[in-house]
């Protein structure tokens, strides 16, 4: 399982507008690259990173390799119920992580 | 002199075999717009001009757009001149999100000019530049 943080408000008043910021342990190696022996170090990034919010997607982001190590992303929602905020990377070499945060609003 | 051409070629081809043109990007970028205008305007892309290490920049793209349903934007594309690919994210966004903004870190591999486009659900597209200046430039080699 891969290491992750996730940064969101616990509680937001309706309709305010939260910031929600995720950082994920990845090396994100380019395929570009060549290692010590000379050959070019296989392609394995993080390709797809969705956020929904109890169930319906709020953001999605297709990366590429010129994305840094340990992908930093952060984009704004619309609190509108409380529930669960969850987030799903996905990428090469079946590489899969999901985790979740709870949100209440008021 | 054959050997010296010879060496002179090698030496340029090598360590740039794979990077991203002008013509490349301009591909790129036709492939989210299928031709569409660009427009100049609504879009801040915030990039240090100068970096020391291209291997994490900061990027945040900013679109002007009240995020409603009859007005939003639809995605933010970002892309690159010179790394070996143009492409470095696509993110489709909604009114859901309330304000049209996407931060994160890229690698840059050279002194370059990196552009944002902004599409909004009327089908027009928004675009911004920066020009950034690399002194360590990103997926040169393993250094670890």
């Amino acid at each position: 399982m891969a290491n992750m943080l996730v940064n969101a408000p616990r509680t937001a008043n309706k309709g305010q507008i939260v910031e929600i910021k995720a950082l994920i342990m990845h090396v994100m190696e380019t395929g570009f690259r060549p290692g010590t022996t000379g050959r070019i170090i296989p392609r394995n990034i993080i390709e797809d990173f969705t956020a929904t919010w109890n169930g319906r997607e709020i953001f999605r982001m297709k990366m590429s390799p010129a994305i840094a190590a340990n992908p930093f992303v952060s984009f704004s929602a619309v609190a509108t119920e409380s529930g669960t905020i969850a987030f799903r990377w996905s990428g090469d070499e079946g590489f899969l992580a999901e985790h979740q945060v709870a949100i209440t609003v008021t | 002199m054959l050997r010296r051409s010879f060496l002179a070629g090698a030496i340029t081809v090598l360590p740039f075999a794979a990077q991203a043109t002008p013509e490349a990007l301009e591909a790129a970028i036709k492939e989210v717009t299928g031709g569409a205008p660009l427009r100049e305007g609504k879009v801040t892309l915030d990039i240090p001009p100068l970096v020391e290490n291209g291997n994490a920049v900061p990027l945040t793209v900013r679109v002007d757009s009240p995020m409603t349903a009859d007005d939003h934007v639809k995605a933010i594309h970002v892309f690159n001149e010179k790394n070996p690919q143009p492409q470095v994210f696509n993110a489709w966004l909604s009114p859901a999100n309330g304000r049209a903004l996407v931060a994160t870190r890229i690698k840059l591999a050279d002194t370059q000019k990196v552009v944002a486009i902004a599409e909004t659900n009327t089908g027009e597209f928004w675009t911004a530049h920066a020009d950034v200046i690399v002194t360590l430039a990103a997926c040169i080699e393993d250094i670890t």
